[in-house]
């Protein structure tokens, strides 16, 4: 963890809980209609004005909401360098941007303990990083060097690294859940109280394998917790063309998973009580939870996408509804910090980034002599070749 | 020793290794109480209790990418399908991320899938296929396929001791042929995975083949043999990888070479040997490359129809008539 320098506390000592989240996130879903109504874009238009701070009831300490912010914009930081560094053609392939939607992976991420995995996908980079990737091995795999997780064979945020307790995700959508739950299972084997927590797009719990994933789990009872990112958008698809129900979270009805609630993704304290709770919920025994969080895309599904189907009043909104000014605004309203340390710490996290980016830029690209080399496990991965926490040593 | 059957050779090899490792544990639909569709884990859940014989829902990717998952952690899974057929609803955590894994992040994927598969039994167009080839294109995907109780008990030892993901193909018509009952070796044993076996010496031809055509294909030698012809057989009891030697040396000696598949003949993997041969050993061959298997059509219910599809001793022996003839 990173050495974070608490500010001098002024203004108000302590933080009285404010209800414009809870508020809002019940108008938004009142607002929703359900099926498939033409006029979904104004459907999805949110009819109250976007919430300015954060609900503000935590269990978390001053340090450590400070901590989870640092996370956010470190998280934003590294997602704003990745943009650029594909524009500039030096990230090639795919680049995803989890733009506005840093509290989803971050907070949740937060609720982990260190025992705990996760099993990431494309837009969850936050949670990558508050599990332990340093942002340069991150940026590495992203810029095909070898010296990062898969040393050239995998792009973007498709690696992952056992001895942090990261799952890879691959593209196939849906396909983490259930590598997520046989870990944890197998770690239960073994007398481990181990959770797992994983993401699933809105638009991926349309796949067969989500379905299939998450009443295994729920059937087997596995210590999970999977989050739902209606972020309402999959690719170009509306949230209307892909289920009919009226929350996502309504699906954990049909696995008989009690209390899935609905909550404002935006707002990183409400995700982290609300994955903590779900957590040590697992942790207890009480079997695969489901949260579903609402916030949105701001960018194109990719970086090559304008994403010209999504209305400008829809992102604007939403831009007012950014998790990181909410969370600012919390901060500086509770006495938490002040704008020199925000700003400091901005600057901070994008130093971090460039000084990670002139490492990476210093590293080797793959030799193609070793295409070929450990497609089975009889011969180390170039990238892995001496590590004894592979290839000697098993996890548990 | 007394003879066993080709189905009591897997579950007494899925015992021992259970016995043996502790990290080692099965998964898939009714394999525990009911004991399997076959009854090929028959009795484990009272050995070993569910938390290591795995009642499922009826779910193959969930199996598959659970079964993934603990591998990951350091298990060595052992999921089974109840036909290989429905691996066709688990393909993609096979290919997508079992196969994968080691090559794109380093860890061990080392778990096995149990596919009773084949033909012969009236099955029909869901019950009986023959998908080897599917997964025979997957670099990072092994593949096995025992075809007497001595290799189907040294290679579900040897796939579960393997830390690759492990296809495991055990012919559902094989399980209590009386015919194919043998005795295995007494104690621990494995077969190596990527070694074939000389199912039958002989100096006139080879064929290469797997599964339940090694038997076929051994029959149809015993009557060519009785008019003096020597036929070996080959059997490659693995697929992926292959013993390239061990089929080289084969056709060099004998110079006739015919592939046996039970598979649809096109795109199965006998093109592949074909391939292999007419590379390395092309100045050795006195007659073109045969290849017999079956007909390019689903599978049918219908005895007649099911036995007009599949290859058979007759079609093999026509074949190797004509092989020699050239
Ligand atoms: C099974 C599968 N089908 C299609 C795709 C291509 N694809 C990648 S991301 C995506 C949209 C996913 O939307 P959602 O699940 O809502 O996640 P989001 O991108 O909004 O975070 C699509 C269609 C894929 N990767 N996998
Ligand atoms: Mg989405």
């Amino acid at each position: 963890m990173h050495a974070i320098v608490i500010p001098a506390t002024r203004g108000k000592q302590s933080v009285t809980p404010s209800a414009t989240g809870t508020v809002w996130i019940k108008k938004f879903l009142d607002s929703r209609l359900r099926g498939n109504d033409k006029k979904r874009v104004s459907d999805n238009m949110p009819k109250t004005a976007a919430p300015k701070s954060l609900k503000g009831k935590t269990s978390l300490k001053k340090e450590q909401q400070l901590e989870l912010y640092r996370w956010m914009v470190l998280n934003r930081a590294f997602d704003d360098k990745i943009s650029l560094l594909y524009r500039r053609g030096l990230v090639i392939g795919a680049a995803f941007s989890s733009l506005g939607q840093e509290a989803t992976s971050c907070a949740s991420t937060y609720a982990l303990n260190k025992d705990d995995i996760i099993g990431p996908m494309i837009r969850n980079s936050g949670s990558m990083l508050v599990k332990g990737m340093a942002p340069r091995d991150f940026l590495a795999n992203y810029m095909f060097r070898v010296n990062s997780p898969t040393g050239g064979r995998d792009g973007n945020t498709h690696m992952g690294d056992l001895r942090l307790g990261m799952i890879a995700p691959v593209s196939m959508l849906g396909c983490t859940i259930a590598l997520c739950s046989g870990f944890v299972l197998a770690a239960r084997m073994r007398g481990e109280k181990r959770v797992a927590l994983t993401w699933i797009g809105e638009g991926s719990t349309s796949t067969g394998e989500f379905h299939e994933d998450v009443n295994f789990a729920a059937v087997m009872k596995a210590p999970m917790v999977v989050i739902i990112e209606n972020n309402q958008y999959a690719y170009s698809t509306p949230t209307s063309k892909q289920c009919l129900a009226e929350r996502f979270a309504d699906k954990a009805i049909g696995y008989g998973i009690k209390n899935a609630p609905t909550i404002d993704g935006n707002d990183a304290l409400e995700v982290y009580e609300t994955t903590k709770k779900a957590v040590d919920a697992a942790r207890r025994g009480d079997g695969t939870q489901i949260i579903e969080a609402i916030t949105f895309r701001r960018k194109g599904h990719a970086e090559h996408d304008p994403a010209k189907y999504v209305p400008k009043e829809l992102v604007e909104y939403w831009e007012k509804n950014d998790p990181i000014t909410r969370f600012e605004n919390y901060l500086l309203d509770a006495g938490y910090a002040n704008e020199s340390w925000i700003e400091k710490l901005k600057a901070q996290c994008r130093q971090e980034v460039e000084d990670a980016e002139v490492w990476v830029n210093a590293q080797p690209q793959p030799d193609p002599a070793t295409v070929a080399q450990g497609v089975y496990a009889d011969q180390p991965h170039p990238a892995h070749e001496n590590d004894d926490f592979l290839y000697k040593q098993k996890f548990h | 020793m007394a003879a066993i059957t080709y189905i009591q050779a897997i579950s007494d090899g899925l015992r021992e290794e259970m016995q043996r490792d502790d990290s080692v544990f099965c998964l898939g639909q009714d394999i525990g109480v009911y004991g399997g569709a076959f009854g090929v884990t028959k009795d484990l859940i009272t050995q070993f209790g569910e938390e290591r014989v795995w009642d499922t829902p009826l779910s193959e990717t969930a199996i598959i990418g659970n079964a993934i998952g603990a591998a990951l952690y350091g298990m060595r899974p052992v999921a089974e399908m109840q036909f290989a057929d429905f691996v066709a609803c688990g393909f993609n955590q096979i290919v997508s991320n079992a196969a994968k894994i080691h090559y794109r992040w380093g860890p061990k994927v080392p778990m096995v899938v149990r596919l009773p598969w084949g033909g012969g039994v009236s099955g029909g167009p869901f019950h009986s296929g023959c998908m080897e080839a599917w997964f025979f294109n997957v670099p990072g995907l092994k593949l096995v396929c025992p075809s007497t109780p001595t290799d189907a008990k040294g290679l579900i030892k040897a796939a579960i001791r393997d830390d690759n993901p492990v296809l495991y193909f055990e012919h559902k018509h094989l399980y209590r042929l009386p015919k194919v009952k043998e005795e295995v070796p007494e104690g621990d044993y494995v077969t190596p995975i990527g070694t074939a076996r000389i199912a039958r010496e002989g100096k006139h031809a080879t064929i290469i083949t797997y599964g339940i055509m090694v038997h076929y294909s051994v029959e149809a030698a015993e009557t060519l043999a009785k008019e003096g012809v020597e036929v070996e057989v080959i059997d490659l009891r693995s697929l992926r990888p292959f013993d390239k030697e061990a089929v080289l040396a084969s056709v060099r000696k004998t110079s006739r070479a015919m592939l046996v598949t039970e598979a649809t003949i096109t795109g199965s993997i006998t093109g592949e040997f074909a391939a292999l041969i007419s590379d390395a050993a092309f100045e050795h061959l006195d007659a073109p490359i045969k290849r017999v298997g079956a007909l390019d059509t689903p599978i049918p219910y219908a005895p007649p129809l099911e036995q007009a599809m599949l290859p058979d001793v007759k079609k093999i022996e026509t074949a190797l008539r004509e092989l020699l003839a050239y």
